[in-house]
Order: C-alpha cells, then structure tokens, then sequence
C-alpha cells in the first residue's frame, strides 16, 4: 500500500436492532420471540474480528436486556440504547460513548422509516435494511486487513474502558490524583516484526490523534524497522483494570541535523490518560540528547486540531505551511516539560 | 480580575498533575508546574473559545499566549482589541 493513499471506509461498530432484525417477532407482544437464523454466527464472527455491537432500539430495557441475556449475547453489546428516544439520538450517544466517527457506525434494521429517520440526521451512517444479512460477513466494509490480538480483544478493553470511566465520574478530586489511581505503565519500545500488524492497523484505524493520516502498509513498516535511519517506535498502555494493548505508535527519520517525525499517533481510546503527550515528550528528550532538532509533518484535517493544539503547546513552530493542510511544524528543544509523575515510564 | 479568577479555576480543576497544594499565581508559568496533554490543550482552548465567544486561529495557538494566567488575559485583551 502507498504511504499517500487515503483511508478506505471501514466500519468499526454495527448498531442493531431488536425486533425483527436481532430476532423474529416483537418482544412486547410476544416473550417468546426467537433469534434470527445465523445472527448468533454473525455477531460472534465480527466481534472476533475486533468489530464492536450496540443496540438501537425502542423497546423495554429490562425485557429486552433480560432476553438478550438469555440469549447469552448480551455481553457483546457495549452502550446499548434501549429506549423510546429516536434512533438517531441513540446512535447519536453511541458515537460519542465511543468516540469514533459516524462514518465508521453501520445500523442495522428492519424498518425503512427508522433507517431513513437515521440516514437523514447522519447521512455518513451506512444503513442496512436487515432482510440482507446472508451476505453481511462478506461486506468488505466488514473484513479487517489483519485480525490481530488487540482486535481480538477489542471488546474487553472498551469494557474496562467504561470501568474506568466510571471510576471517573464518581472521583471527586482533581483530576491529576484519578490519574494516579489507575496506576498507569507506559511502555515505549523499539517496533519488532510481531509489532507491525498492528502499527498498520492503527494507521488505518486512528484519526484524532494522528498527525497525517496516512497509512502504512505492513511491508513498507517492515522496511522501515530494518532501514538505519528511521526509527518506528510503539507504546503500549496498562493499567489496574488491563491492558490496553498497544496504542502509539511513532515514525522518526534521523537525519544529520535534525530528527524528522514523520508519523505520531495515539488510538483514541486513550485519549483521556495523557500518554499522548508523554509520548511526545519522549521523543523530545531523545531528540536533544542526540543534538538534534525536531521537525514534524501535520497534515491538519477537521478531525485532528486536539493534536495540532497539543503540538503548538508543546511549543513547535510552524516553519513551512504546503498545500491541504500541511503544515512543518519545529521544535527548538528549548523548553521541554518534566514527565509527570503520574505514570510509570518504561523505555526499551 | 474575576476574568483571571475563571481562568485559574478553570486551570486548577483541568490540569492533570498539578498538585493540590499549590496555589498557582497569575503570572505562574503552567506549564512548568503542572503536565500539559492533550485533553487539557483541547480544553483549554474550548472553554477560551466558549467563555469568551472568540475563534483562535493557528496564529493564535502559540505557548506564549497561554503559559499562564496572566498571558492568557493579555492575550484575549489583544485579540478583542485588534
């Protein structure tokens, strides 16, 4: 894949709806409503492809978690929406409970009037009316390059992820001191061959912080790792609820009078712990210590300015300004803010 | 002066890392005494941009103008008179 090439579209959650899509029949007016042939197959298929399931639907919440559970699929579901609100709004709080774009939802239902109450308010949102399921595994939207551990997992760290944000909401104290109640270690290692499924799947999957955008196809990583003068860094997060597998990942040119960073990125998923940023500052205090300047390319879309404003206050200069929203950005290494104390650092 | 003391409880209650016990002046350099990330950029920058009904501009995105209190009204005593 060349490095410029513009994300394809993938689909990152599936938002379902009960009756008459999930299984045949009205839970209110019938109890003893059945699963859909091969939905069981579809659902457990795609979450092992790291592809995560939410609920949409206008429905009693206790009956139908309560059905679900019987099911035993009610563990796949993460922020179901089980209410009487207008789908739109349900998947509405779904974007934003896992903060990924509407483009990257896919609803599934039965009724061409709540597909269409959806597609109006969200037109990124692709809809599927649910009498096409037969072919549904085989929807390129649906198939990943790799499968890789972190997406297997995928799952459960969005589930520790609202552990933790629970965690959160009932700290009192600032926010510092939640911080360093997860008791966070930060690892920053050097990429290996085993690392590089996943270093592309980032580059696919990570808009927000992410300071291109492009992506980079596994062979091309697999030269960089070999090539003497780049350096491709990956972190990787835990904490006291798990692992959140590897989350960052860096792409540093050493050249003879300045270290180029080509590439930066954080999943965002992580966004809220502030290891973006002690990333960043690794990559720092590696630069000064080897005497070098650091630049790096920004590529400013409408989904990255937290990390554009994350680098200006980091105190980097834009130096050149190109065309789509590129920008060189510097830093003098002048000012370089202390690791916070928060978190345990460990470098490879 | 109350434009200072929104700006320094906003800091206080948002910044990871900054300590309790610290009283931050108004000409105390934030970003010295407490670890600046990226929730707390954003934040910052949307509660200037809500608080005081401005847009900032790349331009204006610099340390410079947000490293402390007292920048900060400087700053957006500049921009409104500009």
């Amino acid at each position: 894949m060349n490095p410029s090439s513009r994300k394809h579209h993938e689909i990152k959650c599936i938002v379902w709806d009960l009756d008459n899509t999930l299984w045949e029949g009205i839970l209110l007016e019938n109890d003893d409503v059945q699963l859909r042939p091969g939905i069981r197959k579809i659902i457990q298929d795609l979450d092992n492809r790291g592809i995560l399931h939410s609920i949409a639907s206008r429905n009693d919440y206790g009956f139908a978690t309560a059905k679900l559970e019987e099911f035993g699929l009610l563990d796949y579901f993460l922020y179901p929406e089980i209410n009487w609100d207008a789908k739109s709004e349900s998947i509405s709080r779904i974007q934003k409970n896992l903060n990924i774009a509407m483009a990257a939802l896919m609803f599934i239902d039965d009724s061409p009037f709540e597909r269409d109450e959806v597609e109006h308010a969200y037109p990124e949102v692709v809809c599927v009316d649910s009498a096409n399921l037969e072919t549904l595994l085989d929807d390129a939207r649906l198939i990943p390059r790799f499968i890789t551990g972190d997406s297997r997992k995928r799952r459960f760290m969005y589930k520790q992820n609202i552990e933790r944000k629970n965690l959160e909401d009932s700290y009192k104290g600032p926010r510092g001191d939640f911080l360093a109640e997860l008791k966070m270690r930060f690892t920053i290692s050097p990429a290996v061959e085993d690392d590089l499924q996943r270093a592309e799947e980032l580059t696919v999957r990570t808009n927000q912080l992410n300071t291109t955008g492009k992506v980079y196809g596994y062979s091309e990583l697999h030269a960089l790792i070999n090539s003497p003068n780049h350096q491709l860094l990956v972190a990787d997060l835990t904490d006291k609820y798990g692992s959140h597998g590897k989350i960052g990942l860096a792409l540093i040119e050493e050249k003879a009078e300045s270290w180029h960073l080509h590439l930066f990125l954080m999943s965002c998923r992580v966004m809220s712990y502030g290891v973006g940023s002690v990333f960043l500052t690794h990559i720092l205090s590696k630069a000064k210590r080897a005497g070098k300047r650091l630049l790096v390319d920004f590529i400013q879309t409408d989904r990255n300015r937290m990390l554009y404003i994350t680098f200006k206050f980091t105190n980097f200069k834009e130096i050149e300004t190109g065309n789509d929203g590129y920008v060189l950005l510097e830093n003098d290494l002048s000012v370089i803010q202390d690791m916070p104390s928060h978190l345990e650092l460990i470098i490879k | 002066m109350e434009q200072n003391n929104r700006i320094r409880a906003f800091i206080e209650a948002n910044m990871a890392a900054i300590d309790e016990e610290i009283t931050l002046n108004d000409s105390d350099n934030i970003f010295e005494n407490g670890f600046v990330d990226s929730m707390f950029a954003m934040q910052l920058v949307a509660f200037i941009e809500n608080e005081f009904a401005i847009q900032l501009s790349n331009e204006d995105l610099d340390l410079r103008n947000f490293n402390s209190v007292e920048n900060v009204v400087k700053f957006l005593d500049n921009k409104k008179n500009s």
